[in-house]
């Protein structure tokens, strides 16, 4: 019998109460994992364990795998109609916004980001991104290629069945509604392994898919370990489909398994290391406050953090006084302090990663500017870091750091900062602070990945779509593209007229 | 300096003279491989050596990456516009009109398909197709998402840059110009392997690329072996994209180099075992001339061939007696020569397939089904199959589960339509599926039933341009072909310009 989690929030900036089944969701029922194991859930900010939560393996893929293959064949699938479909989304968008602080709380309590940015970002765009894509579920356009009379070919854009999706832990909430929202407006079953750290808002929006009406099957989620829940996802011979969240170390082992076993199709969105470029003519209050969202949101702990910035000389000394006076000034506390803008790493293994990258920066010679270090004894929290006089090879410059650690450079050179920017494996976003059209619109095209801000940064919208270049990924997510990530086209030709 | 193939045709339908080099083409220039090595083209009709061709290598693949970068980076790619690219892909179909004649011979003398299919079928396709995308090369439309004015939100389709593309031996003009059109047309750069087995029309081809006017470096062939110069593409660092057409043993390794190496996008046709539903209210005389076209259609070497006939019980005596009387015709008439005037199947292509297929025969007849027709070589010169019918088999048998790819059909009886669609999606293939009834509803729901990536309807193996081609399940990732062809070759950048919101 799954076991039910309770826990009374009392905090300076919200007081309520949430109790929840932990258990795996399958078939629209709470259960326990097959070998009635269980995961402990951490509180970040003081290291304690929140909860334990019913654990997943590779058996239990297998059950939620036929429940949904049943589900596609008889209340999902082709068998609900696009308005069906668009009227659950749209009943699941309108309960999460019902128990949107309630959502937002637990995001904080298990993932150690602020309830405030939960609140403003996380939550708002999570119940947006589902809204947006309940307006797509009947708009799933296929198209009539042929006027001839002779011949009627169209298209339909079916759903493909059933679905893998694993998402990571950097925004819980948000990432399941990227990955739900397209799959279930196009009519598929979905398979979902959340990050065994952040489990929480995914096994809480299991009741509200449940109260919202979607039918037993239709979405499972299995919360469990990559080498096990994920690895049996990828590899598994009835899942047509699998989309990944999480670093390019992974999503290649994703593709492999997926090219070994049934060739299932997939899609995936790994890491990042961002350049923002600040030009001369920057209208430089506003891209310190830019660069300051580009690398701290979320501790860093975003894939699109602008984690390289390029400053041109110009304006590199005034930059650099504000930048750092502006970092020092964020308030890095408890989730549920009022005033806090930064909370804890999501974990300890993250925390040790940063901290290990801070060492190297200052093991290969750049200069700690600001930081560097951690804050406070209990939890893991890391100051707002800044490092300068670095050069290209250092790893802090190179590698995907995750964390609130921000590169400063120094650039002469528009031709040389672009070639600079885009010298990298990755590609999957890039942003750039000019008031000059020309040179602002120009570097934002030259820039080799998926996304380019002009004047802001770290802007994601449902109906824009967002991807990487390169090693960064493969795929679309959010706007309309992300609808192709999840049918399969068929053609179907019928001949009225031509004689063999 | 490369050397040169020449051939006088001097045939029935055909006589006129083919001259070109066979060098790997690389930034403009036929060269030798860098080992200086060549492959022997063989004609199948006789067994005998056509000519040799120059041998690429991984390094080769190297070289022909840095040019095709070097071109994008400069003359081609965000250098020119739709319409720079549209007019040339425009005189390349226009220079592929002018020599159709020479292309279908040189295309039958390397495949073996009959002159008269590659002029009717072959070569008018591949036409066909760049004009297409021609047509697209100027609309390649991103999306602007927002009307906020306090931010504009655009989406560029922007060409990948330079990407990998290895095509089969079965249909290679074809095949080369569903690769080739949609690729060119957004802006790409192309290194191009085609079969080992039949890179002449290939090779033709890169004259009139250049000719057309296409940069240096904007197309790319190197000839050479799937385990080397495959490979190289398939795992190369600067390729940023691959798309394959061929064997699902292949197309896994392929996806498998692309994970292992820089996660390059993939678009893979891979193979099919593809089931032709005949209903008793079908036009019979009609299913039975296409269910010959869906079996015999380029000696059955088709990924979409409808090598599972399933037939309903109400018409199987008169259909199976129809079906093997004009089969048999097909043989007693027409397969002697690639360019008899009345030719209509020529040999298998190569030595390996056709003893592929003759051990596929073997196994139908081992493991106890009934060979109604054929079932044996034509002939004792070249590699021809006469068009074989297999009948009472069991759904376990290798000749019903695996692509056999040749002029062998197997014809299932059946009863109950809930039945036949079970068993019509009983594969793991799916490619394509055909369904032969007047009945509209029945046509219609069979068609959307069937787990396949194109269903014909009253007809089989037909193809446009226009119209989406790809497959579901293990026949396939992505579609080629239509407007849903420009999605493989583009990447997708988002541009969010900033004009009012004050941090």
């Amino acid at each position: 019998m799954a076991s039910i989690f309770t826990h009374e929030f009392n905090t300076p900036i919200y007081k309520g109460k949430t109790s929840f089944n932990t258990g795996l969701y399958i078939d629209g029922k709470f259960v326990d994992g097959s070998d009635k194991t269980t995961i402990d859930i951490i509180n970040p900010a003081t290291g304690k364990v929140i909860t334990k939560v019913a654990e997943a393996t590779p058996k239990d893929v297998d059950i939620a795998v036929a429940a949904a293959h049943k589900a596609f064949e008889t209340t999902w699938g082709l068998n609900a109609g696009g308005a069906e479909r668009s009227r659950l989304l749209g009943k699941l968008a309108r309960l999460m916004e019902e128990h949107q602080q309630e959502l937002a709380a637990i995001e904080a309590l298990d993932n150690g980001k602020t309830f405030t940015w939960a609140m403003d970002v996380d939550t708002t765009f999570a119940i947006d991104t589902i809204r947006y894509y309940a307006g797509w579920a009947d708009k799933i356009h296929g198209q009539v290629q042929e006027t001839d009379e002779r011949k009627l070919s169209y298209t339909r854009h079916e759903p493909i069945g059933v679905v893998g999706q694993i998402i990571p832990w950097n925004f819980p909430l948000l990432m399941m509604s990227w990955k739900l929202g397209p799959a279930l407006a196009t009519g598929n079953c979905v398979i979902l392994k959340p990050s065994e750290f952040t489990p929480l808002t995914a096994i809480r929006m299991c009741e509200l898919v449940h109260e919202a009406g979607f039918p037993p099957g239709s979405v499972n989620l299995l919360t469990g370990y990559g080498n096990t829940v994920g690895s049996a996802i990828s590899s598994h011979m009835k899942i047509d489909k699998v989309a990944f969240t999480g670093s390019t170390l992974v999503g290649r082992k994703i593709m492999e398994a997926a090219a070994k076993t049934n060739l299932k199709d997939i899609t995936l969105e790994l890491g990042g290391k961002s350049p923002n470029i600040i030009f001369d003519d920057a209208d430089v209050d506003q891209a310190v406050n830019w660069a300051a969202h580009g690398i701290y949101w979320n501790h860093g702990q975003a894939c699109s953090a602008g984690s390289r910035i390029f400053v041109q000389s110009g304006i590199y000394d005034e930059f650099l006084e504000k930048f750092t006076e502006k970092s020092r000034s964020l308030k890095v506390g408890d989730p549920f302090a009022l005033d806090s803008f930064q909370g804890p790493q999501v974990s300890k293994a993250q925390y040790d990663r940063i901290m290990g990258y801070i060492q190297s920066g200052k093991d290969q010679g750049a200069t700690v500017h600001l930081g560097g270090d951690r804050n406070g004894t209990e939890g893991y929290y890391i100051n707002p870091t800044i490092f300068t006089d670095t050069t290209p090879d250092m790893k802090i410059v190179q590698e995907e750091i995750f964390g609130p650690v921000g590169v400063v450079i120094k650039f002469e050179d528009d031709e040389d900062v672009i070639r600079q920017a885009n010298d990298t494996v990755f590609g999957l976003a890039s942003a750039v602070f000019s008031q000059n059209i020309t040179r602002a619109l120009t570097t934002a095209h030259r820039l080799k990945a998926g996304t380019a801000w002009v004047n802001c940064v770290n802007q994601l919208h449902a109906n824009v779509p967002f991807g990487g270049f390169k090693q960064s990924g493969i795929g679309r997510e959010l706007g309309e593209y992300a609808l192709h990530n999840y049918t399969a086209v068929k053609s179907v030709q019928v001949n009225l007229g031509h004689v063999m | 300096m490369t050397p040169t193939f020449t051939h006088e045709f001097n045939t029935p339908v055909y006589k006129g003279k083919s001259l070109f080099s066979t060098g790997l083409y690389i930034n403009g220039k036929f060269v030798e491989g860098s080992d200086g090595t060549t492959i022997d083209v063989i004609n199948p009709t006789t067994g005998k050596i056509t000519t040799k061709v120059a041998e690429a290598t991984s390094k080769d693949v190297d070289i022909a990456v840095d040019a095709a970068q070097k071109a994008f980076d400069t003359t081609w790619g965000l250098n020119v516009g739709g319409a720079g690219r549209a007019k040339m892909l425009g005189k390349l179909a226009q220079l592929m009109e002018e020599h159709q004649q020479e292309l279908s011979a040189l295309e039958s003398l390397n495949n073996g398909k009959t002159f008269s299919w590659a002029m009717n079928a072959d070569i008018p396709i591949a036409i066909e197709t760049i004009r297409y995308y021609a047509g697209w090369a100027d609309k390649i439309h991103g999306q602007v998402q927002e009307t906020d004015e306090k931010k504009l939100t655009y989406s560029r389709h922007e060409p990948i840059g330079v990407v990998g593309q290895i095509i089969p031996w079965n249909f290679p003009l074809v095949m080369m110009t569903w690769k080739i059109g949609p690729a060119l047309a957004t802006g790409n750069c192309i290194v191009m392997k085609p079969s080992e087995f039949t890179p002449l029309t290939a090779l033709r081809m890169c004259e009139l690329i250049q000719e057309a006017g296409f940069p240096p470096g904007v197309f790319n062939l190197l000839t050479g072996y799937g385990s080397t110069v495959g490979a190289a593409i398939a795992s190369h660092m600067k390729i940023e994209k691959i798309a394959f057409t061929g064997s699902t043993l292949v197309g896994r390794k392929v996806m498998e180099a692309a994970a292992k190496s820089n996660l390059k996008n993939v678009t893979l046709e891979l193979g099919g075992k593809n089931a032709n539903i005949i209903c008793n209210d079908a036009d019979l005389d009609q299913a039975v001339s296409w269910a010959v076209h869906g079996s015999y259609w380029n000696h059955g070497q088709a990924c979409t061939a409808g090598s599972r006939i399933f037939v309903q019980s109400g018409i199987y005596d008169e259909f199976l007696a129809k079906f093997t009387e004009k089969s048999r015709a097909l043989k007693a008439s027409k397969i002697w020569d690639t360019y008899g005037p009345d030719s209509y199947q020529g040999p298998q292509v190569s030595k390996n397939q056709f003893d592929r297929i003759m051990g596929f025969i073997q196994s139908g007849k081992d493991q106890g089904a009934t060979v109604v027709l054929g079932g044996d070589r034509n002939g004792t010169e070249g590699y021809f199959i006469n068009p074989t019918i297999f009948t009472d088999t069991t759904p376990d048998m290798k000749i019903v589960q695996e692509e056999i790819f040749g002029p062998v059909g197997v014809v299932i009886k059946f009863e109950d339509e809930e039945d036949v669609v079970q068993q019509a999606n009983d594969s793991v293939f799916g490619l394509a599926a055909a369904v032969f009834s007047q009945n509209i509803t029945r046509a219609l729901t069979i068609a959307h039933r069937l787990k396949a990536g194109t269903a014909w309807v009253n007809c089989v193996n037909q193809i446009h341009p226009n119209v989406p081609f790809g497959g579901f399940k293990q026949s396939g990732i992505g579609r080629e072909l239509g407007e849903y062809a420009l999605a493989n070759y583009t990447a997708v950048k988002a541009v969010q310009v900033n004009l009012g919101y004050v941090m």
